[in-house]
């Protein structure tokens, strides 16, 4: 889908007029390709201690990144690191912050801001949770003060995990590229030291075998495809009904199709029996498939409550509860499903939708500790206003506020959503346990 | 004395059919009004590559055909091949025989597995009637081509001036037979007569065919068997809420001039269809390097022919030779099949072959037999459904029967879990009085 408004604010005479009035000025955001650099200038990591200093080795040594710990005169820093893992205190929010605030000005477009905190817990002393969760708020106003598509989100590191555990590594590679494009304003906690660094960056997924529903177009096709370029082997799930796009999003994979209703009392045998059988294991499920049949619930009919909840939840906990219980789901499983904003801040005429979605967030919770144990682990991703097929169809005006009411003034793009999936699906995310990471470009609802 | 080579002993290993995919069947001048041959054929192939997993794979050959084919599609297999996912490098070649043609391209391609010639191969048809060929008068014809050779002003006009208004009509396609002018509707209407068959009995045949294939596909059984094509999802002529009343209410539509009473309606006759069909076959070492499972075993197929022109026999009645002769040489009977596909051209001819197998005297006069050949249980019986239901775009009928029951017969002996071979047989009639059929035995 275009957004002819992005277009129009970013060119010729619109462009100026769009300034002069004051109006939304949305900036085209750049999207990852393989081969691409991590980061296209220097990076600045503020904080001190032995853990600003083991994240400043990494983004170095690691990633060969030109790192500045002191802001340097005149240079234009593609990323800033708040590394603040070590406060005790909201007084030594002061200095780092603070230097962070002076390059803010000459960041260039697409740059990204990203903390490195911990989580505040009840039993911290109460200065140290002042401070940990200050972060949070700060984070946040830094996120919608930033444009020109620039991000800022933060990691969250539960209390033992240290700054080099896989997944912090993992979160902070994805926040700092351009996979994280329509990633603003949010904090993945980050709850063990579980997980595994790829190989190679640039096909995190090889040898994974990886099963997505509803893939036959939008979000799920887009999903397919990015999983199949990290390297995976995609099984394209989708109903009977849409078997032809389906074939063509297999065939551009190079992949197997698989014509499912997910609501099938056997769906999670027949998706388990076909990975088996074509590629002989199951590493990942992304359950992507889902409808909404929006009404107010004033006027909403069996029907139309009881299909929502069947497609976009019930089928979830049954194809799960199939491949936990199978055996053969055990080697680093990853279970990705698709919650949505409105079913974290609600949204009218959606209480269905809602319902579904707000379950996802409670199963991914309650299901992830189930797969612990294999190092394995269950998320959800949160999309926020996303171009597709869907939300073409809202009426024009309603569609053009939609996607202004975001920090980045713009709707994310189906690719958006598929590259955080690809994030948690893949072997870095293991310390992710049961967590909802939000694709909003920092949506004004909710958290 | 003299040395002799010994004979090299021919080495004949199974052929297994690994699954197959077709489009749903449309209505003439319906969905598929405006895909081609080419179009249909790559639709069908790129569904089975998705569900197989075999993009960019060199398949050893693939076959198929279409009965109402333009001349410019000389090559329409290997075209539809180079337009779909399989490596470019995959060999093709066309089949033409009638509504035989997919059966005939599973059969052959077969054969060449078992003689370790092909280790894979996809076999298949298609046809469609709304974008048939249409060809131009003999008189026109020649005028063209006399004018394409003509050197000089003088030659172009003489050329030219040889055309007649009446030249210009085209020459529509048509099913007639070029020997007796009549269609094949009006040929199945003789041996309908023939074997006294009511419209009653052939209304039942279109009945249970409408309802087992609206039952299978309920069930699920063509989630991988089909793909959708230009948003039809199942099959246009396919009616789930059919009845015998609704049925006995058509009007004859074929037998008109009989002095018998005209029975075949356009109910238990089959539409003229647009659609195409893939089956995917290959040797057992092929099937697990590539982690997919045997469904059945092409065993053995006969061919037969009928000379309807100067004999009382019916068209369509080539199966009703061929079955018998290809059983004895199996060393099999009736009773030893599970499954009975009989293609539904028309209800009667479903009717017509298992009245001649029923009869004493055509076991004993024409099949050379002590009595009648045996007896069909309706149960066993083209079980979910065939042409009458589904449609028939010609040269796509076999394939479809072929995937259906290959997937029917490897169920079933899964499900019973004994050694007991579990067979089905196809037939399919033809036009010209042929007739193909084969065994089938399930992996």
């Amino acid at each position: 889908m275009s957004d002819t408004y992005l277009n129009l604010v970013n060119s010729g005479v619109t462009k100026k007029i769009a300034k002069q009035l004051g109006l939304p000025q949305p900036s085209p955001l750049r999207r990852y390709e393989p081969g691409q650099p991590l980061l296209q200038g220097a990076v600045l990591v503020l904080g001190r201690g032995a853990q600003s200093d083991a994240l400043a080795g990494l983004l170095s040594s690691d990633w060969d990144l030109d790192v500045h710990r002191h802001a340097t005169p005149g240079t234009r820093y593609s990323a800033v690191v708040l590394a603040l893992t070590e406060l005790t205190h909201p007084d030594q929010l002061s200095d780092p912050v603070l230097a962070a605030g002076g390059v803010l000005k000459t960041l260039p477009k697409g740059a990204r801001v990203v903390t490195v905190s911990r989580a505040s817990r009840p039993d911290d002393a109460p200065a140290v949770a002042a401070a940990r969760q200050g972060v949070d708020g700060m984070l946040r106003s830094v996120a919608k003060e930033l444009r020109g598509g620039s991000t800022g989100n933060g990691i969250v590191l539960a209390e033992d995990v240290p700054v080099t555990a896989p997944s912090v590594v993992g979160a902070l590679r994805f926040f700092l590229s351009t996979k994280s494009a329509f990633v603003d304003g949010q904090l993945l906690t980050i709850d063990s030291s579980a997980g595994a660094l790829p190989d190679d960056w640039e096909r995190p997924l090889a040898g994974r075998v990886a099963v997505v529903t509803g893939a036959a177009r939008g979000i799920g096709a887009s999903i397919a495809d990015t999983l199949a370029r990290d390297g995976a082997t995609v099984i394209a799930v989708d109903v009977p009904a849409a078997g032809e796009q389906l074939a063509t999003v297999a065939n551009r994979v190079r992949g197997t199709a698989l014509q499912l209703d997910v609501t099938a009392e056997d769906a999670g045998a027949r998706i388990l029996e076909h990975a088996l059988q074509r590629h002989g294991r199951l590493d990942i499920v992304v359950h992507n498939a889902g409808i909404t049949r929006d009404k107010l619930l004033a006027n909403m009919a069996p029907d139309t409550w009881d299909s929502v909840l069947a497609v976009n939840i019930a089928s979830q906990l049954r194809i799960n509860e199939a491949l936990l219980t199978s055996g053969d789901f055990t080697d680093a499983p990853r279970v990705v499903s698709l919650a949505s904003t409105s079913g974290i801040a609600g949204n009218r005429g959606q209480t269905n939708y809602a319902a579904s979605k707000g379950g996802v967030i409670g199963m991914v919770r309650a299901t992830a500790p189930l797969l612990t144990a294999f190092g394995g682990t269950a998320n959800a991703v949160a999309p926020g206003f996303i171009e597709t097929e869907m939300t073409a169809r809202i009426p024009a005006v309603t569609r053009q506020v939609a996607r202004r009411l975001n920090s980045l003034q713009q709707g994310g793009q189906p690719v958006d959503v598929a590259e955080t999936v690809a994030f948690l699906a893949s072997p870095a995310a293991g310390g992710v346990v049961g967590r909802v990471l939000r694709v909003c470009g920092q949506n004004l609802v909710g958290q | 004395m003299a040395q002799t080579t010994p004979t090299p002993t021919l080495q004949v290993r199974p052929a297994y059919v690994l699954g197959g995919n077709r489009i749903p069947f449309a209505r003439a001048g319906g969905p598929y009004v405006r895909a081609s041959n080419q179009d249909m054929l790559t639709a069908a192939i790129d569904g089975l590559v998705a569900r197989y997993g075999l993009q960019g794979e060199r398949i050893g050959e693939v076959a198929a055909g279409a009965v109402l084919k333009h001349s410019k599609d000389f090559n329409l297999t290997r075209e539809a091949v180079l337009g779909s996912a399989l490596s470019a490098e995959t060999p093709a070649y066309d089949v033409q025989q009638a509504c035989a043609t997919g059966l005939e391209t599973v059969v052959s391609l077969s054969n060449k597995i078992r003689l370790g010639q092909l280790e894979s191969a996809i076999a298949g048809g298609v046809d469609s009637t709304s974008d048939a060929p249409i060809a131009v008068s003999n008189r026109l014809r020649r005028a063209l081509l006399d004018l394409s050779r003509a050197k000089t002003v003088g030659q172009k006009l003489a050329a030219v001036s040889k055309i007649r208004p009446k030249d210009l009509a085209p020459s529509a396609p048509n099913t007639g037979e070029p020997r007796t002018h009549l269609s094949m509707g009006e040929h199945q209407a003789l041996t309908t007569a023939q074997w006294e068959i009511s419209q009653a009995a052939q209304d039942e045949v279109a009945l249970a065919s409408h309802q087992r294939l609206a039952a299978a596909y309920d069930s699920g059984f063509f989630d991988d068997l089909v793909t959708p094509f230009r948003s039809l999802t199942r099959d246009a002529n396919l009616r789930a809420d059919s009845s015998l009343e609704k049925l006995a209410k058509l009007k004859p539509a074929f037998g008109l001039g009989l002095d018998t009473p005209a029975t075949m309606t356009a109910g238990n006759s089959t539409p003229l269809s647009d659609g195409a069909s893939t089956v995917l076959l290959g040797s057992a070492e092929w099937a697990a390097e590539h982690d997919l499972v045997p469904l059945a075993s092409v065993v053995d197929a006969e061919a037969g022919a009928v000379d309807f022109v100067h004999s009382d026999d019916g068209l369509l009645m080539a199966p009703a030779f061929a079955v018998p002769r290809l059983l004895a040489r199996n060393g099999l009977t009736l009773d030893d099949l599970d499954y009975v596909e009989i293609h539904e051209a028309f209800a009667a001819t479903v009717l017509t072959t298992l009245a001649a197998w029923e009869s004493e005297e055509f076991g004993r006069t024409r099949l050379g037999l002590d009595g009648a050949f045996g007896t069909v249980d309706r149960a066993k019986l083209n079980v979910h459904g065939s042409s009458l239901a589904a449609g028939h775009p010609f040269a796509a009928t076999g394939g479809r029967i072929i995937a259906t029951i290959s997937k029917e017969l490897h169920r079933r002996k899964a499900e019973s879990g004994s050694d007991r071979p579990v067979r089905a047989l196809v037939s399919v009639c033809a036009a010209g009085g042929l007739g193909l059929t084969a065994i089938l035995e399930a992996a």
